[in-house]
């Protein structure tokens, strides 16, 4: 029989035992989401893929036909969607494991279970999203009869990389989010402030050079570019400022994680 | 067997009450701290915290042993700290100070339906619940008949739990909690709900769980009746603290006769009082025939419910009339005026007592709550909704030792009755009643 002492700042012994006890609960928690997410809408399921095709269109229309930037001979929608494809994975991630923690107060107040499995299993929802995009723009590339070089064999590397931005990034808002509501408006800011930061609509060539170092401590820029570089193939890496990017995450991550589990033993009192 | 399940070591949990979020509180001062010294930052914030606010002492140095397959009630006043304690049980939020060892798997049961999302459907949610609260997924696939059976809910297991009677909502959620395998079962305050029969149905549950399954089971109820059934041990909090601990009769006896004050929770606070206010009411409490402040009102029993006022200084009021009116669920059961009985003109002034007697209180059991009123000639004196709460415990109103039928209970006002039967027409003897039925309510001044 398992023995648990709860004594004041040391809970964390089984801490990960009991995430793994729990992990089932990431998928249950994923599963409602995805469940109820379309109940009561008309079209259901096809908002996933209506909404990344209407922002290609739009993207496409600003910045490859009225602002004409640089393709690099890519048909233009399949360079907007390489960047789009981690982007809105991003995006969504971020906002919904944002508000997942305050969304599930009652559970959180009422029930003990490791509070971790809530924010990433909204990132996990996420990437449920970012695999009907996936199809979608393998549909894309066959209109446009566009093979991907072999290159593209590093992709999983680079998605795993955005689950983790996305997972670090997730675990800080939504930590901050159960002490300080202001987070439910500096969210969605910093979502649409960080679209034409990052470089969605547009290739990192753009970029001037000087500034293309500083220019990737926005860790999604790593992540964009090795999108691109893995589909596209044609332009190789800027590495030292994807290693910065991967810098960046790792910052992330470790301290997400950290102030996750510094904070977490709080939330019931003030969530 | 002996060795003890749970063992808990001066258990402290403190909040900090009464706080806004003050200067160097924002968020605009956490940045300026984090980007000024990053890690001194987390401690120095917890500390300047605590130089501010108030503290307040939720659970204070308690102590306790629970050996498996006891079932041990936790009973006192709202606001004692009885939740409080289980939720640090269950590991909800962490301790203040102090150490809790537990030997075994720990569910909590705090309320009913936890996570359930009215949009799933029964089936949907059985999972969803099962899983928060800790089964695996082939625990929940295993049992998900006899949890659908013990909730009676075959025909609407693909309804969205939002079309669900509030009954049928909570018949499932405590059937989903009911089949959780735990060595240690906490549970509070939640067989409140549902109807009698599921209650019944839910008591006897827990019952099977801790003797036949030896599980160790702890129970926070205001049901005296469920804690004298089911549990051999009782503990009695106040204020936090473990006041009294043993066997459930004594504690149980202990806590409703204890002469503490009546829920009215210090009426000197209330800031939703109505009047003038040359006349405050302090507080209200039960007594006894003696005089004495009792826990609960007996139904049957004679009544004192005592009104305590304060005059304002060197302020006579006239013509005082002195009502107070008892409800529950928003339906006022009955009421008693100082004007309707014995009526003769109240003149007060400085600090006293008025109380209402019952000779046989008409009411079964539950809480009540009782407002008030106190007018005067010129208008409303103080007048508070919802001013205190009262329990009242079935008691034998008829003297037959017989109580109501179980679905009864708790929904209406017991009436002193007599019946005759007369077969074939035969001309009926006059009906005598007892003399203790013409009692009215009577007021005096203590």
């Amino acid at each position: 029989m398992d023995e648990i002492i709860i004594e004041a700042g040391r809970c964390e012994r089984q801490y990960w035992r009991d995430l793994w006890r729990y992990r089932e609960l990431f998928y249950f928690l994923a599963w409602r989401d995805i469940l109820v997410r379309y109940k009561q809408t008309v079209i259901g399921v096809a908002w996933a893929v209506i909404r990344p095709l209407l922002t290609m269109l739009v993207l496409t229309f600003i910045f490859g036909k009225l602002a004409k930037m640089d393709s690099g001979g890519v048909p233009y929608p399949i360079l907007v969607f390489c960047g789009m494809l981690p982007w809105q994975f991003f995006s969504t991630a971020f906002s919904e494991s944002g508000n997942s923690l305050v969304n599930n107060a009652g559970m959180i107040s009422k029930v003990y279970f490791p509070r971790l499995v809530v924010p990433v299993s909204s990132v996990i929802t996420s990437f449920v999203d970012f695999l009907i995009s996936a199809v979608l723009m393998v549909c894309v590339m066959i209109y446009y009869g566009y093979t991907p070089g072999p290159s593209v064999a590093l992709l999983p590397v680079f998605v795993l990389l955005v689950f983790a931005t996305a997972f670090g990034a997730g675990l800080w808002v939504s930590a901050l989010m159960v002490r300080y509501r202001d987070f439910r408006f500096i969210v969605p800011f910093i979502v649409q402030f960080g679209l034409y930061v990052s470089p969605v609509g547009f290739s990192s060539h753009v970029v001037p050079a000087q500034w293309r170092l500083l220019y990737s401590i926005n860790p999604m820029v790593g992540v964009i570019d090795g999108f691109r570089y893995a589909i596209l193939g044609e332009h190789t890496l800027y590495w030292p400022g994807f290693c910065i990017s991967l810098v960046a995450v790792v910052l992330i991550i470790v301290t997400g994680i950290c102030y996750f589990r510094h904070t977490e033993r709080t939330f019931a009192d003030i969530i | 067997m002996n060795c003890p399940v749970i063992s808990v070591e001066n258990l402290s949990k403190r909040y900090l009450i009464g706080r806004k979020m003050e200067k160097g509180d924002g968020l605009r001062h956490a940045l300026e701290r984090a980007i000024r010294a990053p890690f001194a930052m987390l401690r120095a914030e917890s500390r300047a915290k605590r130089a501010k606010t108030e503290e307040f002492w939720a659970v204070r140095d308690l102590s306790l042993e629970i050996k498996q397959g006891e079932m041990l009630g936790v009973i006192g006043r709202n606001g004692a700290g009885k939740s409080t304690f289980l939720k640090l049980l269950s590991r909800i939020t962490e301790p203040t100070a102090g150490k809790i060892r537990l030997r075994g798997r720990v569910a909590s049961l705090l309320e009913v339906g936890t996570g359930f999302h009215p949009e799933l459907t029964g089936r949907e949610n059985i999972f969803l619940n099962g899983a928060i609260l800790g089964m695996s997924r082939l625990e929940i696939k295993r049992k998900f008949d006899e949890i659908v059976a013990f909730a009676e809910i075959e025909k609407f297991l693909d309804t969205p739990v939002k079309r669900y009677s509030s009954g049928m909502y909570v018949r499932l959620a405590f059937a989903v909690a009911a089949h959780l395998e735990p060595e240690i079962l906490i549970v509070d305050e939640v067989l409140a709900v549902g109807d009698a029969e599921f209650q019944k149905k839910c008591l006897g549950k827990m019952e099977d769980v801790s003797a036949k399954e030896g599980r160790t089971v702890i129970l926070v109820s205001h049901q005296m009746t469920a804690i004298q059934n089911l549990c051999t041990r009782c503990i009695l909090m106040d204020q936090g603290r473990l006041i009294r601990e043993g066997q459930t009769a004594e504690v149980v006896r202990a806590y409703t006769s204890n002469g503490a004050k009546l829920a009215s929770g210090g009426l000197a606070g209330r800031t939703d009082r109505t009047g003038i206010g040359d006349l405050r009411i302090t507080s209200i409490d039960l007594r006894d025939e003696s005089g004495n402040i009792v826990m609960e009102a007996v139904a049957g029993s004679q009544v004192v419910l005592s009104l305590e006022y304060t005059v304002r200084e060197n302020v006579v009021i006239n013509d005082c009339v002195f009502c107070v009116g008892i409800e529950k669920d928003l339906k006022e059961y009955f009421s008693m005026s100082s004007a309707l009985v014995n009526r003769r003109q109240i003149r007060i002034s400085g600090s006293g007592r008025m109380d209402f007697l019952v000779p046989n209180w008409p009411l079964m059991g539950g809480r009540y709550h009782v407002s008030f009123y106190i007018g005067s000639n010129q208008g409303i004196q103080d007048c508070i909704d919802d001013a205190a709460v009262i329990e009242v415990i079935d008691g034998d109103f008829y003297g037959t030792g017989k109580l109501y039928h179980e679905g009864w209970q708790g929904t209406a006002v017991l009436v002193q009755h007599s019946w005759k039967h007369h077969p074939n027409g035969h001309n009926s003897r006059k009906v005598v009643l007892d003399e203790r039925h013409r009692i009215k309510p009577q007021i005096e001044f203590a």
